[in-house]
């Protein structure tokens, strides 16, 4: 992954973030959320200045970004698809939809477009059963989905 | 406050949402502005009605005409109809899919008929952003009841109600907080464990977005039985619309001293704080969430010592999650005599289920322990979707097992589901059907378990990568009947040696599915077929001669040059070549290729 550089703007946000929450350790996943919430990701660089402010070895931090599939070290894509993987949209060929993002996407779970534009994702029951098989793209939910329906829908970004 | 004469309550759940459930209320309430009626007749934004497969939906009150399927521009209808002219609109009345006849008020829908709601009572009834129409119900009535009495008083009424734990594991609530209250420490907590994390689901987050006073009532009743001031709110934060939700309700019930120092002139003190989950399923076992709170990875640990004892920061902490608190209030209500009479001997009160899959009437439901599957598939969910034949159903999520056609007169309580090989869990019901392949499904929950480990321990860490690549290996053709054996086996060494409850259930899918459907783990290995025609590796496509009418459009479809054949002359597929993909079924326009 490419290093980047923290400029003393950003670090300031993250030390104001980090003592929003008194800069307890025991705060540190509504801390990574936050810092999330606002850089859209948490590089390297952001974890260590985390674990600085709040007094615990980075190891810690990293051990807890890792842990969680909310948290990503990668940056999104401009618009982000989140397929819904519940049983529910399962049995209902939740994987066709997902294999006809990928082909029209020529991207992989996880993966971002080369363009910046979409990002891949899939999440375990939104909690739209009624609707399944469903996909988010950004906040929009999309439901009751067939494959031949993505391309339509994908050429609505921008 | 205005006298309202008629109110059109619209479903404010997430599924509903999703179908523009915003945009209606706003054209609703702009077309009764324009009758000019808006201090007669009022829109409310409720919680979820549970009928999802019929949403969005619009219910109006006082006649209780209940439409479906409700879109944007049948506002003007509604309104112009309806509510000036006194006339429903009949064409978005439910339909009885038997009688085709129109029904309007739900009372008489199957969907509802056999339903009895305690967990879900003011769903879809009240408006969870305003705690008046909570109190209006009767909110806050137990709490100010048990306040008058002594803890011990109160536990009793829970113990004599004999409500157990829902979110899966079925231990009595009032025996829970009993140790809680009897564990020495001057400093306790309450945690509602809202981290739904079994896929298909959704109860949790339902209640949370359409009666979350219902949850700070149970948790400041249980924090006055166990001698906590303070609460805590584990949530996925994938829920936005609940948190939101929550965060309303604490702070209007903070407003009216029913949250905060000296509830109600008690001299109890109580107050609830939110945390946030980062999506892992682990986290919903007790420990783990605990750990999780903390702010650190949500590794569980060997209990005892059990949370009720240490928890929280070390201190005795009380975890029930949030359909068990939703029905505290009642029961104080009612009477805990009223409670038990409903339900089985060992299971009383009612379950709800969020029923999906391959059935007519998806949704949430709210039945009494007891009732029988058939009765849930049948009478409540409207039956197999596209008339197809009941396979299976999947109770428990990762953690239960498959039932068949030989439990559907099988009344529904924790030992029944035990007993038959499967568990209750937080209550998701998937439907499947004919089409379904059952060591998919088996692969399927294998695949969601190596994902959602923690690692800590190795039998599940290792044993259950070993049984997915076991059960990879059935659907692609390549498994032999002493994999059979191996699965079972290395599933009973799971169970018994993994260290919490994710592990020790994970391979209840594999050995359900091998009980229920052994020929069909069978036809993968022996006969490399796949029942279903579900499992790709082992599809035989072939083109009917006598249907094929050589127009060539599957050959050109073909990325692999498997299929040969003159224009207007029947094609043939190269069995060696093919790759399975389907194109040419797809392409095909005279119903020629077959799979199987």
């Amino acid at each position: 992954m490419d290093k980047i550089e923290l400029n003393k703007c950003q670090k300031d946000k993250i030390a104001e973030i980090c003592a929003e929450f008194h800069n307890s350790p025991g705060e540190l996943i509504n801390v990574l959320h936050k810092t999330q919430g606002h850089f859209g990701y948490l590089p390297e660089e952001v974890q260590r200045e985390i674990a600085r402010n709040l007094h615990i070895p980075v190891a810690k931090v990293y051990g807890v970004v890792t842990f969680y599939s909310f948290f990503t070290m990668q940056p999104k894509g401009r618009h982000s698809i989140s397929v819904c993987m519940g049983t529910a949209c399962y049995v209902r060929g939740a994987e066709g939809v997902l294999e006809e993002i990928k082909k029209e996407l020529k991207i992989d779970v996880g993966g971002v477009t080369p363009d910046g534009k979409f990002s891949l994702e899939c999440l375990r029951c939104v909690g739209a059963c009624g609707l399944a098989p469903v996909m988010l793209v950004d906040e929009k939910v999309y439901g009751r989905l067939e494959p031949k329906q993505i391309k339509g829908i994908l050429a609505q970004y921008e | 406050m205005p006298n309202y004469k008629m109110s059109l309550l619209c479903c404010g759940g997430t599924g509903c949402r999703a179908s523009e459930s915003v945009r209606i209320v706003e054209r609703l309430r702009e077309e009764i502005a324009a009758a000019g009626m808006d201090n007669d007749v009022q829109v409310v934004v409720t919680g979820c009605f549970g009928f999802c497969e019929q949403g969005p939906i619009v219910k109006v009150i006082p006649d209780n005409t209940f439409y479906t399927n409700v879109k944007p521009e049948d506002a003007e209808e509604i309104v112009k109809e309806h509510v000036v002219k006194g006339r429903k609109v009949t064409r978005l009345l439910y339909e009885d899919p038997d009688t085709q006849k129109h029904i309007s008020d739900s009372k008489h829908m199957g969907f509802y008929q056999k339903q009895l709601r305690i967990a879900l009572r003011n769903c879809g009834f009240i408006n969870p952003e305003n705690i008046d129409e909570y109190i209006a119900r009767d909110g806050y009535e137990a709490l100010a009841k048990v306040l008058q009495g002594t803890p011990q008083e109160a536990i009793e009424t829970v113990k004599k109600s004999g409500l157990r734990g829902r979110g899966g594991g079925g231990f009595p609530t009032g025996l829970k907080w009993e140790i809680a209250s009897k564990s020495p420490g001057k400093e306790k907590y309450v945690v509602c464990n809202a981290d739904e994390g079994d896929p298909g689901a959704f109860m949790d987050r339902s209640i949370l977005e359409s009666d979350p006073n219902s949850v700070i009532e149970a948790m400041a009743i249980c924090g006055y039985c166990i001698g906590a001031s303070k609460g805590l709110v584990y949530i996925r934060a994938e829920y936005p619309l609940a948190v939101k939700r929550l965060q309303i309700a604490m702070k209007q019930a903070r407003d009216y001293g029913l949250l905060g120092d000296d509830i109600l002139g008690s001299g109890f003190n109580f107050d609830i704080e939110i945390r946030y989950g980062a999506g892992a399923f682990v986290c919903g076992e007790e420990t783990a969430l605990i750990h999780s709170m903390e702010g650190k990875r949500g590794e569980p640990t060997v209990k005892p010592p059990f949370p009720a004892v240490s928890g929280y920061l070390g201190k005795p902490t009380n975890v029930n999650n949030v359909e068990t608190f939703a029905n505290i209030p009642v029961i104080f209500l009612k009477g805990p005599e009223w409670f038990a009479s409903i339900g089985t001997e060992k299971s009383k009160g009612t379950k709800v289920f969020a029923l999906a899959g391959k059935i007519n009437n998806v949704g949430l439901i709210e039945v009494p322990m007891g009732t029988t599957l058939r009765e849930v598939i049948y009478d409540i969910g409207g039956g197999i979707k596209g008339g197809k034949e009941f396979k299976a159903v999947q109770t428990g999520g990762p953690s239960g097992g498959c039932l068949t056609k030989k439990h559907l007169d099988t009344p529904i309580d924790y030992d029944n589901l035990t007993a038959a090989g499967s568990m209750m869990g937080s209550g998701g019901m998937i439907v499947m059907d004919e089409d379904d392949c059952m060591v998919s499904v088996a692969k399927f929950y294998l695949q969601f378990t190596v994902d959602e480990s923690c690692g800590k321990c190795a039998p599940c860490r290792i044993g259950n990568k070993r049984l997915e690549e076991i059960l990879d290996k059935i659907t692609k053709g390549k498994g032999t009947m002493e994999d059979l054996d191996y699965l079972k086996n290395l599933s009973k060494v799971i169970k018994d040696t993994a260290l919490c409850g994710l592990g020790q259930t994970s391979p209840n899918p594999v050995l359900s599915t091998i009980d229920n459907f052994y020929d069909e783990y069978v036809a993968h290995i022996v006969d490399k077929r796949c029942p279903a025609h579900k499992c790709r590796a082992l599809r035989v496509y072939a083109i009917d001669p006598d249907r094929c009418k050589g127009c060539t459009a599957c050959a050109r479809a073909c990325p692999a040059g498997a299929i040969k054949g003159e224009v207007k002359q029947a094609h043939v597929i190269d069995t060696e070549k093919c790759i399975r993909c389907g194109a040419c079924l797809e392409k095909c326009k005279f119903n020629a290729v077959t799979v199987q």
